[in-house]
C-alpha cells in the first residue's frame, strides 16, 4: 500500500516535471523553428545556443509586477489562469507514456491513472478548460478581453464537437474507452496504427485540436492586429505566464493524445517505449509550429463556417462509413 | 461515506450560493461547481458514463451557453439577487420548505416500507460498495447504457433527436435578429 | 456507505433550493439557472434509484441521459428567449414584461 502510494506520487511528480520542462523548452523550440522558417537565428545569447532562454524568460516574468486592473473581479481574475493551466495538466494523467515496467520485482505501469473511461475523462476535462479563458475575458472588464473571451469560447465549443467526432471514429474500432488499451491494440506493425485505419478521423481531430488550443491558423482569440492580445490583454507577470504555460501544456497534451490514439503511442521498434512516445510528441509539436510559421490566420466567419459546415459533416460521414464497414 | 458527505456538502453549499449570489457570473460558477460535485456523486455510484456526460454536457456546454449569454447582454450586478419584495420572498420560502418537508417525509415513509424487502438486495455482496467492484461496474456502465439506449429505448431516443432538432431551429429563429440576412449562428 | 435515503434527501434539498430560487428570482437568467438546478436534483434521484433498486436494468441512467438532453434543449431555447427579451425590453427582469397584462 505504502509502496503503491509512493509510486503514484512519484509518477505524478515525474510527469509533471517532464511536462514543465517540455513547456519551457517548447517555447524555445517554437522560437528557434519559427526563426529558422523566417531566416532568422532566434534566441542564441543566453547559454549555449540560447538554451537558457526559457529560464531567463521565467525569471523575468516572475519578477514582473502582478497587476490587477481596476473594476475587475479580483477573485475570478486570479483564478482564471489557474483553471486553464490545471485543466491542461490534468488531461495528461490518463495518457500512457510507456508499457509495464519491471523494476526490482515491482510491475509499474507508466501511466498515472489507467481509467477505463479515459477518453470520456479527457473530453470532460477539456470542456472545463474553456472556463479559464471565458472567465479571464469577463473578469478583466476590458472590451478586448471580453471580445477575445467570447470568440474563443464560441470557437472552442464548436470545435470540441469535431474533436469528439474524430475520437469516436477511433472508439468504434477499438471498442474501449481506455487509452492504454487503445495503445496496446496498435502494437505490432506500423499498419496497426489507427492513423492508417482512420485517416479522416485523424485530420478532423488534428485540425480541431489546432482550434481548441487556439493555435494559428485559428488563433483569433488572440489576434494581435485586432484584439491586442485577446483574453489575456490585462494579464501581466506571473498570471500571464501561467496562461502561457497552460497554452503550451495544452499543446503538449493534445500532441500526446494524438500520438496515443492515432500513432501508436509508445509502440515502436528498438528504442524504449518512453523515447518513442517523446519522439512522437515532439514531432506533433513541430507540426504545430510549422503550421504557425506557414499559414495565415482565418477570418472569424470563415472559422465558424469551416467548423460547422465542413469538419462537422465530415466527422459524421466518417462515423457513418466506419459503422457501415464494421457492420458489413 | 466521507466522500459522499463532502460532495453532498459542496453541492448543497453551492446550491445555496447559486440562488443567493448577487452577481450572475458567480451564480453560474457555483452552478458549475454544483454540477461537478454531482458528477462526483454519480461516479461514486458507479455511473461513470453519466458522470462524464454530466461534466461534458452540463458543465461544458450548457453552462458555457449561460455564461455566454450573460456576457453578451453584459449582465452586471443590477438586480440579479433575490426579489426585494417581502411577500414573494416569504411565499417562495414557505413553498420551497413545504416541498422539502414533503419530499423528506415521503422518503422516510417509503424507506420504512421498503427497507424490509430491499435490505437484503441492497446489502448483497456485489452492490455493497462501488469501490470493490469498480471494474465490473463501469464496464457495466458504458456498454450497457449504450445497449439500453439503442435497444430498449430506441424509440424515445429517436424522439429526443427530433426534439433537439426542434430546439436548434427554435433557438435559431427566436434569437435571430429580424433581418434575415444577418445570421449570427446560435448553436447549442 | 451512503444509502438510497441519503441520495433522496440530498436531491430533495437541492430541488427545494431550486424551487426557492425559481420563485424569488426576478431575472430571467436566474430563473433558468434555478430550473437547471432542479433538473440536476431529479437526475440524482434517477441515478440513485437505478443504482439501488434496479441495478441490472439501468433504466434510471437512461432517463438521466434523456434529462440531460432535454435540459440542453431547454437551455438553448430559454436563452434564445432571454436574448430576444433583452433586445426588445433592454432588460431581462421577468416582471417587467407585462405587455399582455392590462
Amino acid at each position: 500500500m505504502i509502496v503503491e502510494s509512493i509510486l503514484i506520487i512519484l509518477k505524478v511528480v515525474v510527469i509533471f516535471a517532464a511536462l514543465m520542462t517540455g513547456v519551457a523548452y517548447s517555447t524555445y523550440f517554437e522560437r528557434k523553428v519559427v526563426a529558422f522558417i523566417q531566416h532568422r537565428i532566434g534566441p542564441n545569447m543566453t547559454g549555449p545556443f540560447g538554451l537558457l532562454q526559457p529560464i531567463a524568460d521565467a525569471i523575468k516574468l516572475l519578477f514582473k509586477e502582478t497587476f490587477i486592473p481596476n473594476m475587475s473581479d479580483r477573485f475570478l481574475f486570479t483564478i482564471a489562469p489557474m483553471i486553464s493551466f490545471v485543466a491542461a495538466c490534468m488531461t495528461l494523467a490518463v495518457i500512457p507514456v510507456g508499457d509495464w515496467l519491471n523494476i526490482g520485482g515491482q510491475r509499474i505501469q507508466l501511466i498515472i491513472s489507467d481509467l477505463n473511461v479515459g477518453i470520456l475523462y479527457i473530453l470532460a476535462v477539456t470542456s472545463l478548460g474553456i472556463y479559464g479563458i471565458i472567465l479571464a475575458g469577463w473578469s478583466s472588464n476590458s472590451k478586448y478581453s471580453l471580445l477575445g473571451g467570447l470568440r474563443s469560447s464560441a470557437q472552442m465549443i464548436s470545435y470540441e464537437v469535431s474533436i469528439g467526432l474524430g475520437i469516436v471514429g477511433v472508439l468504434m474500432l477499438s471498442q474501449t474507452f481506455s487509452i492504454s488499451e487503445i495503445v496496446r491494440q496498435q502494437s505490432g506493425s506500423i499498419f496497426n496504427w489507427y492513423f492508417f485505419k482512420q485517416p479522416v478521423a485523424f485530420f478532423i481531430y488534428f485540425i480541431s485540436a489546432l482550434a481548441e488550443t487556439n493555435r494559428n491558423p485559428f488563433d483569433l482569440p488572440e489576434a494581435e492586429s485586432e484584439l491586442v492580445a485577446g483574453y489575456h490583454t490585462e494579464y501581466a507577470g506571473m498570471r500571464f505566464s501561467i496562461f502561457f504555460m497552460g497554452e503550451y501544456a495544452n499543446m503538449i497534451t493534445v500532441s500526446a493524445i494524438a500520438s496515443s490514439l492515432f500513432f501508436g503511442g509508445w509502440n515502436g521498434p528498438f528504442l524504449p517505449p518512453v523515447i518513442w512516445f517523446v519522439i512522437k510528441v515532439i514531432m506533433f509539436m513541430f507540426i504545430f509550429i510549422w503550421i504557425r510559421g506557414t499559414l495565415p490566420r482565418f477570418r472569424y466567419d470563415q472559422l465558424m463556417r469551416f467548423g460547422w459546415l465542413i469538419l462537422f459533416p465530415l466527422g459524421i460521414l466518417n462515423i457513418l462509413i466506419t459503422a457501415l464497414i464494421l457492420v458489413l | 461515506m466521507i466522500i459522499f458527505s463532502i460532495l453532498a456538502a459542496v453541492a448543497v453549499f453551492s446550491a445555496v450560493m447559486v440562488i443567493t449570489r448577487k452577481s450572475p457570473i458567480s451564480s453560474a460558477i457555483y452552478l458549475i461547481v454544483l454540477m461537478c460535485s454531482l458528477a462526483g456523486l454519480f461516479a461514486l455510484q458507479g455511473a461513470f458514463f453519466i458522470a462524464a456526460l454530466q461534466v461534458i454536457v452540463y458543465a461544458g456546454a450548457i453552462m458555457v451557453l449561460f455564461i455566454f449569454v450573460i456576457m453578451l447582454i453584459n449582465l452586471r450586478d443590477n438586480d440579479f439577487g433575490i426579489d426585494k419584495r417581502k411577500i414573494q420572498k416569504y411565499l417562495g420560502f414557505i413553498f420551497a420548505a413545504v416541498i422539502l418537508l414533503q419530499a423528506v417525509f415521503i422518503t422516510g415513509w417509503a424507506m420504512k416500507e421498503f427497507s424490509n424487502e430491499t435490505e437484503s438486495a441492497m446489502s448483497s455482496e456485489f452492490y455493497q460498495s462501488p469501490v470493490d467492484s469498480l471494474d465490473q461496474e463501469d464496464y457495466l456502465s458504458a456498454e450497457s447504457v449504450a445497449e439500453n439506449l439503442f435497444m430498449r429505448f430506441a424509440y424515445p431516443f429517436e424522439v429526443t433527436s427530433i426534439l433537439l432538432l426542434a430546439a436548434i431551429i427554435g433557438a435559431f429563429v427566436i434569437a435571430r435578429k429580424s433581418d434575415p440576412i444577418d445570421d449570427e449562428g446560435e448553436e447549442t | 456507505m451512503p444509502g438510497l435515503t441519503h441520495y433522496l434527501i440530498l436531491a430533495a434539498a437541492l430541488f427545494a433550493l431550486g424551487m426557492f430560487g425559481l420563485l424569488t428570482r426576478r431575472n430571467a437568467v436566474g430563473v433558468l439557472m434555478s430550473i437547471e438546478l432542479m433538473f440536476n436534483a431529479v437526475n440524482i434521484n434517477f441515478v440513485a434509484f437505478s443504482r439501488f433498486l434496479t441495478p441490472e436494468a439501468l433504466t434510471g441512467q437512461i432517463f438521466a441521459v434523456f434529462i440531460i438532453t432535454i435540459a440542453a434543449a431547454e437551455a438553448a431555447v430559454g436563452l434564445a428567449i432571454v436574448m430576444l427579451i433583452y433586445r426588445n425590453f433592454r432588460g431581462i427582469e421577468v416582471d417587467k414584461i407585462n405587455f399582455m397584462k392590462w
